[in-house]
C-alpha cells in the first residue's frame, strides 16, 4: 500500500511538473510578448525597457524556473489588465467556481445514480431504453446552448429566475443545472453499466440465493461494488467540471475563475492565463491522485501497480 | 467482466434502429452540406440591411424566399446554416483523422511493445488528461489569432486521447492472441505485426472511437466560435451563428434555436451511429 502511494505520487508530481511546462510555453506562443504587452504604438525603446522590466530578455529556461520558484509560493505576479496581483484576482474568484463545480457534481449524482440504478435493474425494457435515450440527448445538447434556452424560457418567459449575475443563490440554479447537464450522460451510462456488472455476479446470486429481499440485494450488496467506478469518476468529473465552467461562467456572466480567464485571454493578460491553467491542471491533477486513493481503499484488488 | 457467453443477446432491432435513424441524420446533413450552397438561389455572405431578422417562413412575418429568415445582418438563415454544416462536417472529419493517427500511434505502440514504452505512453495520455481542454484551445486560439486551420490543429492535437486509451487497451487484448504468435513464429516482422495483424483487429474499435471524437470536436468547434475564439466571422459556424443571434435572442428566439437545433441533431446522428457500430460490432465492453 505504502509502495503504492509513493508510485502514485511521484507520478502525479512529474505530471503536474510536464503540464506546467506546457502551460508555460503556451503562453511564449504569440513570439514576441514584449512587443504584445508593449501595444501598437510602443517604440523599439519602450518594448526594450519592458523586455527588462518583465524579465524577458533572460534565456527561457531560467524565466520558467523563476516563475515556478514564485508560483509555488502563490506569486503569480501582477496582472497587465486588472493592476492587481494575480493571487488575489484569482482568490477572490475561485469560491464561485468551487460551489458552482460542486453544486453541479451533487445534482449530477442525484440524477444519474438512481436513473442508472433504474435502467440496471429494469436491463433491456422500455425503462432501460429510455434512460439511454435521455443520456444519447444529453450528450448532444450543447451546453451554452442549453444555458440560452433556460435563460429564455425560465428567466424571460416564465420569469422563474435571474438571468444572470451572482447577486443570490437563485443565480446559481441555472448554471448548476446546465453543469451537472453536462456530467450526466457519462455518470448514467456508468452506474449503469456497473450495476449490471454487479447484479451479475456471484455474489448477488448468492445473496438472492440466501433470500434476501430485493432491496437488500439490491441496494445493499449490488449498490456497493457499483459504486467504486463511479466514486473515482466523478472526482474526475469535478475536474472537468472546473475546467467547462469556463463555458458557463461566460453565458451567464458568473464573475468566477473560469470568467477571468476568458476576459484575460482576450486582452492577452498572459500572467492570468498561465496561472488559471497551472491551477485548473493541479486541482485535476490532485483530484484524480484522490481518485486512486479512493479506489484502493474501496478495493483491495486495485493496490497492486 | 462478464464472459460473452453470459452476454443476453441485444435485440438487434432496436440497435439497428438508432444506426439508421442516425445514418439518416448524418446523411441528409453531409448533403446539405455539399449540396446546398451550390444549389440556393441566396447567398450566405451576402447582407442586406432592409431585410434585417425576417423570421421563418411558417412564422408571421415570414418570406418564402427566405424559408429560414434572415440574420442580423440581412443573411440568408438557411444559405449560412448550410454553409456552416461544412465546417462542422469539416471540423469533425479533420479532427478525428489528425488526432485517430496520434493516439493510434500512441496506444498501440503502448500496448503491443508494453514495459518502459507503455510507462511513457500512460505518462503522455495522464498528462494530456490534465490538461483543460477547453481552457487551452480558447488560450491558443486567443494567443494566435483565429483562423480554421488553427482550429484543426488545435482540436487535434488535444483529443487524442480517447483514440489512445482504446488503441492500447484492444491492443494489449489483440497482442496475445494466437493469430498474433503464429504470425510471429513466421518470421513476419515486427512492422508487418503492427501494420497487418494489430491494426485491421482494432480497427471497428477505432472507429467507434472516431465517431465519440467528430462529435466532441464538432461540439468543442461551436463552443470556440460561441466564445469568439474558434472559427473567425463573417465564415457561419453554428457556435459564431448562437454568438450572433445572442444579442437577438430574447425578442426572437428563433434566431439561436435554428443553428442550435442543427448542432444537437448532427451531434446526435454521429452518436447514434457510433453506438449503433458500437452494438452491431460488439464492442460494448471496450469504451
Amino acid at each position: 500500500m505504502i509502495v503504492f502511494l509513493v508510485r502514485r505520487c511521484i507520478v502525479a508530481g512529474l505530471v503536474a511538473v510536464t503540464v506546467i511546462a506546457l502551460a508555460f510555453m503556451l503562453t511564449r506562443l504569440s513570439g514576441d510578448l514584449a512587443i504584445s504587452i508593449a501595444g501598437a504604438n510602443a517604440t523599439q525603446a519602450d518594448v526594450e525597457v519592458i523586455r527588462k522590466a518583465y524579465g524577458l530578455d533572460r534565456p527561457l529556461l531560467v524565466q520558467f524556473l523563476s516563475w515556478i520558484d514564485r508560483a509555488l509560493v502563490g506569486d503569480f505576479g501582477e496582472s497587465f489588465f486588472f493592476k492587481e496581483r494575480v493571487s488575489d484576482l484569482i482568490a477572490k474568484r475561485l469560491p464561485i467556481t468551487v460551489g458552482l463545480g460542486l453544486c453541479g457534481l451533487g445534482l449530477a449524482l442525484l440524477v444519474s445514480i438512481p436513473l442508472g440504478m433504474l435502467a440496471a435493474i429494469k436491463e433491456n425494457t422500455w425503462v432501460d431504453r429510455g434512460v439511454t435515450v435521455f443520456s444519447m440527448i444529453g450528450q448532444a445538447v450543447p451546453s451554452f446552448w442549453f444555458g440560452l434556452i433556460l435563460m429564455i424560457g425560465l428567466g424571460l418567459h416564465l420569469g422563474l429566475l435571474p438571468i444572470s449575475g451572482t447577486g443570490t443563490w437563485q443565480h446559481f440554479v441555472m448554471p448548476s443545472v446546465v453543469l451537472a447537464f453536462t456530467g450526466i450522460p457519462a455518470l448514467t451510462r456508468l452506474t449503469r453499466s456497473g450495476m449490471i456488472e454487479a447484479i451479475a455476479s456471484d455474489y448477488i446470486r448468492t445473496a438472492r440465493a440466501k433470500g434476501l429481499s430485493r432491496l437488500s440485494v439490491i441496494g445493499k450488496h449490488a449498490l456497493r461494488n457499483a459504486a467504486i467506478p463511479v466514486v473515482s469518476i466523478a472526482a474526475v468529473q469535478l475536474g472537468f467540471m472546473l475546467g467547462g465552467s469556463i463555458v458557463i461562467e461566460t453565458v451567464f456572466a458568473l464573475h468566477g475563475v473560469g470568467y477571468l480567464a476568458w476576459e484575460s485571454i482576450g486582452k492577452n493578460d498572459f500572467p492570468v492565463v498561465q496561472a488559471v491553467v497551472f491551477l485548473l491542471a493541479l486541482i485535476y491533477i490532485g483530484l484524480t491522485l484522490l481518485a486512486d486513493l479512493l479506489n484502493a481503499l474501496l478495493d483491495p484488488r486495485l493496490r497492486v501497480a | 467482466m462478464k464472459s460473452p457467453a453470459l452476454d443476453v443477446p441485444r435485440s438487434g432491432q432496436t440497435s439497428n434502429v438508432g444506426l439508421l435513424v442516425g445514418l439518416a441524420i448524418v446523411g441528409i446533413i453531409a448533403a446539405v452540406a455539399m449540396l446546398g450552397p451550390a444549389l440556393m438561389a441566396q447567398d450566405a455572405f451576402t447582407q442586406d440591411l432592409n431585410q434585417r431578422l425576417i423570421p421563418p417562413a411558417w412564422m408571421e412575418g415570414g418570406r418564402p424566399e427566405h424559408w429560414l429568415g434572415t440574420d442580423g445582418l440581412g443573411r440568408d438563415y438557411l444559405a449560412r446554416l448550410a454553409y456552416g454544416a461544412r465546417i462542422s462536417l469539416l471540423i469533425g472529419l479533420i479532427t478525428a483523422v489528425i488526432s485517430g493517427v496520434i493516439g493510434t500511434t500512441l496506444g498501440v505502440l503502448g500496448g503491443f511493445f508494453g514495459g518502459r514504452i507503455d510507462d511513457a505512453v500512460l505518462f503522455v495520455i495522464t498528462c494530456r488528461l490534465s490538461i483543460p481542454v477547453v481552457l487551452v484551445a480558447l488560450a491558443v486560439v486567443g494567443l494566435l489569432g483565429s483562423s480554421l486551420p488553427l482550429v484543426f490543429l488545435t482540436l487535434s492535437l488535444l483529443l487524442w486521447d480517447r483514440f489512445a486509451v482504446v488503441a492500447r487497451a484492444s491492443t494489449m487484448q489483440v497482442r496475445t492472441l494466437d493469430y498474433l504468435s503464429a504470425a510471429r513464429c513466421a518470421g513476419c516482422s515486427t512492422f508487418h505485426l503492427l501494420f497487418r495483424e494489430v491494426l485491421p483487429n482494432i480497427g471497428p474499435h477505432l472507429a467507434v472511437v472516431a465517431t465519440l471524437e467528430m462529435a466532441l470536436a464538432i461540439l468543442l468547434e461551436s463552443t470556440l466560435s460561441f466564445l469568439g475564439l474558434g472559427v473567425p466571422p463573417p465564415l457561419p459556424s453554428w457556435g459564431l451563428m448562437i454568438a450572433e443571434g445572442k444579442d437577438y435572442m430574447f425578442f426572437y428566439a428563433w434566431v439561436i434555436l435554428i443553428p442550435g437545433a442543427a448542432l444537437f441533431l448532427l451531434v446526435l446522428g454521429i452518436n447514434l451511429v457510433g453506438d449503433g457500430l458500437r452494438n452491431l460490432l460488439g464492442t460494448e465492453r471496450l469504451r
